[in-house]
């Protein structure tokens, strides 16, 4: 075999290949320069003016440096509302990666042949089929003085008169907390489980013939398997978490009370919107950028541990 | 590196063109269409009128003369095309709109001009106020007479006045009563008679001595501390922001310091207006005694057609309580570029100056019209009582409030300074905040929302 | 059951009898969080403006049908409406997931100059939240004359990063580059390959995008509302913000609600159609070595 000429063919070959690569790449970046990058530049670029509306009147744009940047980090809402956002993410999240994981392992589990597992498996996304905006207003009504939940809860003797829960910052927090998770559990587990589908069953069978117990299992085949799925759920979340919005502003009524502790960051963005004051809202998105940048830098490190080269 | 840019997106939009036919052929607007020539004197073929709800279409559908319904948007009056452009005012989406489109109104393809938007009171003056003006001067521009105006209640025109130019015309109006419940009344006071009742809440002082009363019954005086926050802000002797900075009237500080008070003794909440426990107060086992409203909350929101509400069995009454105030409204400008002023001048004319038109309006429609004439003979008319009250006509009561308010202490800044004053409040009188703090709470919100008044 | 796995289940961890009855307890607690929401909006559906007010019941109104006609009849173009969100979530749906398959599949299978670059980018440009840039998104779609058009809806979904990202997660743990080459040795061209081969493989991880993507699109308001202003073009979630703020002669929570059910309709049938292709076990068979 002329090893040579072997080798000078499949590399002319494999650069012709990767020419498509390119060219499948174009459209996302074609739409992406558009409809995203454009914009977004505008808003980096922002950042450094002096640009809102006063009623109808346009102030700026006056070049004012770094100005927008440090009433950002002076002013002390940055860490506030980073706080609240973390706090109302990780009260939601934790439940939803651990049932998450638990149905993906029951589901799995060969020994466990649960049935109607059909049903569960459907019943767990229908939640995220809910606007936003309706759900949140059923919690209303259900958590108000005079709802339902208080009054069950007086019935059963558990209080003597209502729990206003919105205006108790822990009742707040948790509700929030509590509704993404209902929401967004069944994602997360169709997530898991889709990756499943690529687990190769006679694996499974394998290991139930060596013996090994459902939990072995789960740890040693399932898991690993799905790390880059699990890596993706815990990025994801973790962004989704950060870009908070919806649930609490609805809830609150825009207000992120009470005091302000449950207000997020992107509900204080949305603050600068009304006013369309595109200096400070640049800045601030900046930040949000950095501070996400950074924690999904840290997830990605962790558990991808150097394997993407 | 600029002109690169550009070359680079023009390729791109062609190509992002091509890649969707269909849907872009159809959105693509008739920017140079044939009728760019609208010569002096002839008008345009189409009507334009932005607004958040169908108030104003069914009340150009019902009462102005000649005028086609087409579909749910569209009508015609003559040879012209009405098209109503409604966009919810959630998430400030409405204004954001007329943002967005009235400063360049006057280039705009005819077709496409704003002709009519309507507006209301909280943010009424960041329009009519507007420097280059895009509202049309009533009077100047659109032709309307002194005589025209003669018989509109004169808080209605100051909330549309700006700088003395009025811009701006109304068709209704909203004077607020105070509205108890009378079962509760004869109970703790001996009387369900407005005439017995109205004496003991002519002034915050009794209305706040009332309060410690109906608490001993197990009743509160109002749902909410909010309840009562239009009638002391309706009667404030300065404006929210004078000379570029945020500044808190005598009576809203006096709203503060009565309210703290009620809420710390259980005498009221902080609910939300419009929530579950403030709807809940309008049923028979309701624990409020009374409400403060225009003739719509009476009409339109107390559940009069629910069983087992008070409003069913006619068991509220009005008196005319501490101060008057207004609540609601609809105003209706006309855009800075119309190629329509004639039509708008006369829409304007017959829905807010014909009394003819507006006495069908309060007989369809149960709005308290901008016609002083109109109004007076209805209160007198016993055809007019109001079930809902018991069979009391509490026109004459509207009458009086609308003589007596004044909206001349609005500013630009209303609706925000508002909104954010009584969620700070709410979070000090639940506790949360002490009232400096809360100060300091109302002041950020208030910068965020105003960058120019940011301490 | 066989002998064995008994023996082994009781030496280390619960009895399979107890581990399925707590299973089936979490499953059916569960279940209820997940099924409460669509009974309270079928009831408060049922239920008159008026009825509402007096607070919450478990025994459906008799205003169903009451409701059904003012909406149908009411002049808020609900149809109309649904018509529109139908097509502006099913093509960023179609479109997005068509897109992101083949921006994944380019950085997963071949090996050009830049591609790690590429990727970071894409990883970079996914944790920018998207109300960040609406301002900017707004008044260029303003310049370009795309407003009040269904394309600033859709054609953005071409350039998804999260989805990419799933995508070629999902490619790592599923789609061997061995299998390309067996491709490229019987002669097929690479958007074959794409188009062919990798595209059903890929089943159950479009499967689920495509929903997710649907039902984002279908439930979003924040930028169709900055975006469409002719009624006969608006989407579902604005027509509803629309009723909700409608005026006091109309207003009626009644009809919200049903619209808000009858909104939900469509999504749930789209869901279950594509759900059979992830739920149903769909063993993708062909990606075995």
């Amino acid at each position: 075999m002329s090893d040579k000429k072997y080798k000078h063919k499949q590399k002319s070959a494999v650069v012709s290949y990767n020419r498509w690569g390119y060219l499948f790449l174009v459209p996302f970046f074609a739409v992406y320069f558009v409809f995203q990058l454009i914009p977004l530049f505008t808003t980096i670029y922002n950042s450094f003016f002096e640009n809102y509306r006063s009623g109808l009147t346009q102030i700026g744009p006056n070049f004012v440096g770094l100005r927008n940047y440090t009433t950002i980090l002076t002013n002390g809402d940055l860490i506030n509302y980073s706080k609240n956002t973390l706090i109302m993410w990780i009260i939601g999240f934790i439940p939803q990666i651990i049932i998450s994981l638990l149905l993906a392992a029951w589901f799995t589990d060969p020994s466990l042949r649960l049935k109607g597992q059909r049903f569960f498996k459907t019943v767990i996304y229908l939640p995220n089929l809910i606007m936003a905006s309706a759900f949140s207003m059923l919690f209303f009504t259900l958590f108000s003085d005079n709802g339902p939940v208080n009054s069950i809860l007086i019935q059963l003797g558990f209080l003597s008169k209502p729990f206003t829960f919105m205006s108790n910052v822990t009742a707040v927090r948790c509700l929030v907390g509590f509704m993404n998770f209902v929401m967004w559990f069944g994602n997360t587990t169709i997530l898991l489980m889709a990756g499943m589908m690529g687990i190769d069953q006679s694996l499974y069978e394998a290991a139930e013939i060596d013996g090994a117990t459902a939990t072995e299992i789960f740890w040693k085949i399932t898991l690993p398997i799905l790390r880059p799925i699990l890596v993706y759920v815990l990025i994801t979340s973790l962004i989704g978490g950060l870009q908070m919005f919806d649930v609490p502003q609805i809830l609150t009524n825009g207000t992120g009370d009470p005091a302000r502790t449950s207000m997020t960051l992107i509900m204080y963005l949305n603050k600068h919107l009304f006013s369309k004051n595109f200096g400070m809202g640049g800045a601030l998105s900046v930040f949000l950028f950095i501070i996400t940048g950074i924690l999904s830098m840290i997830v990605f490190r962790i558990s991808y541990a150097g394997e993407i080269k | 590196m600029k002109k690169l840019a550009s070359v680079l997106l023009s390729a791109l939009m062609v190509a992002s063109l091509a890649a969707c036919g269909t849907a872009t052929d159809a959105g693509t607007p008739a920017t140079d269409g044939g009728e760019t020539t609208v010569t002096e004197g002839a008008e345009g073929s189409v009507l334009n009128i932005y607004c958040w709800n169908e108030e104003f279409k069914s009340r150009l559908e019902d009462h102005y003369p000649g005028y086609e319904k087409i579909d749910a948007t569209s009508g015609k009056i003559g040879d012209v095309t009405v098209k109503f452009t409604i966009t919810p005012s959630d998430d400030n989406a409405y204004q954001n709109k007329l943002d967005e489109t009235l400063p360049g109104n006057a280039q705009a393809a005819a077709d496409d001009r704003i002709d009519i938007f309507l507006v209301e009171a909280d943010y009424a003056l960041k329009y009519t106020g507007a420097e280059p003006a895009v509202a049309l001067d009533v009077k100047g521009d659109l032709g309307l007479t002194d005589a025209d105006l003669a018989n509109q209640y004169q808080y209605t025109k100051d909330v549309v006045t700006a700088n003395g130019v009025l811009r701006g015309v109304s068709w209704q109006g909203c004077p607020g009563v105070m509205i108890y419940r009378r079962d509760m009344a004869k109970e703790v006071f001996g009387s369900e008679d407005p005439a017995d009742i109205a004496p003991l809440f002519d002034s915050w002082e009794k209305f706040n001595e009332a309060a410690g009363k109906l608490k001993e019954a197990g009743y509160t005086i109002t749902c909410s501390a909010n309840d009562t926050y239009r009638v002391y802000s309706n009667n404030v002797t300065s404006k929210w922001v004078e000379d570029g900075k945020i500044n808190i009237d005598k009576n809203i500080e006096k709203w503060v310091e009565d309210s703290k008070a009620l809420v710390d003794a259980g005498e009221t909440n902080t609910y939300d207006l419009w929530g579950d426990e403030w709807n809940a107060g309008f049923m028979n086992d309701g624990k409020v005694f009374c409400y403060f409203g225009p003739a719509w909350l009476i009409n339109f929101c107390m559940a009069a057609d629910q069983d087992g509400s008070v409003a069913h069995d006619g068991g509220w009454a009005a008196v005319e309580g501490p101060q008057g105030f207004n609540w609601g409204g609809t105003w209706i400008c006309g855009a800075q570029g119309s190629d329509n002023p004639t039509l708008v001048a006369d829409i304007m004319k017959q829905l807010t100056c014909t009394e003819s038109v507006m006495t069908d309006i309060v007989k369809k429609d149960s709005d308290f019209v901008n016609n002083k004439p109109a109004m007076e003979a209805a209160a007198k008319d016993d055809s007019y009582a109001f079930p809902i009250l018991g069979g009391q006509n509490p026109l004459a009561m509207f009458c009086a409030g609308a003589d007596k308010i004044s909206m001349a202490n609005i500013s630009n800044y209303d609706q925000g300074c508002t909104e954010e004053f009584q969620n700070a409040m709410k979070n000090y009188f639940d506790g949360h905040y002490t009232y400096e703090e809360a100060l300091d709470a109302f002041y950020k919100a208030v910068g965020e929302k105003y960058p120019e008044l940011a301490q | 059951m066989s002998e064995t796995t008994m023996n082994n289940t009781t030496r280390k961890g619960m009895n399979i009898h107890a581990r399925r009855t707590i299973a089936y307890i979490v499953l059916g607690i569960l279940s209820f969080l997940c099924l409460i929401w669509f009974y309270i909006l079928f009831i408060n559906a049922t239920r008159s403006n008026a009825g509402l007010k007096t607070g919450f019941t478990v025994v459906p109104g008799s205003f169903l049908v009451q409701n059904f006609t003012n909406m149908i009849k009411g002049t808020v173009p609900v149809l109309n409406g649904m018509l529109n969100s139908l097509i502006v979530a099913a093509s960023s749906a179609a479109l997005c997931v068509y897109f992101s398959c083949m921006t994944a599949f380019s950085i997963h299978a071949y090996k050009y100059k830049g591609r790690t670059a590429l990727f970071t980018f894409i990883l970079m440009v996914m944790m920018i939240p998207t109300q960040v840039t609406a301002l900017g998104f707004i008044s260029f779609m303003n310049k370009l004359k795309l407003m009040d058009t269904f394309v600033p809806l859709i054609l953005p979904a071409i350039a998804a990063p999260v989805v990419f990202f799933y995508m070629k997660q999902y490619m790592d743990s599923n789609l061997p580059l061995s299998l390309l080459e067996a491709a490229r040795i019987d002669g097929c061209s690479e958007p074959q390959i794409f188009n062919r081969i990798v595209l059903p493989l890929m089943k159950p991880a479009i499967a689920v995008e495509a929903i997710f993507s649907f039902v984002s699109s279908w439930n979003n308001y924040f930028t169709p509302a900055l975006i469409l202003s002719t009624d006969k073009k608006k989407t579902l979630p604005i027509l509803i913000a629309q009723l909700r703020s409608a005026d006091w002669l109309k207003f009626d929570m009644g009809v919200v609600y049903v619209t808000i059910a009858f909104s939900i309709f469509p999504v749930i049938v789209v869901y279950l159609i594509l759900s059979k292709s992830i739920v149903g076990g769909v063993t993708a068979g062909g990606v075995k070595e």
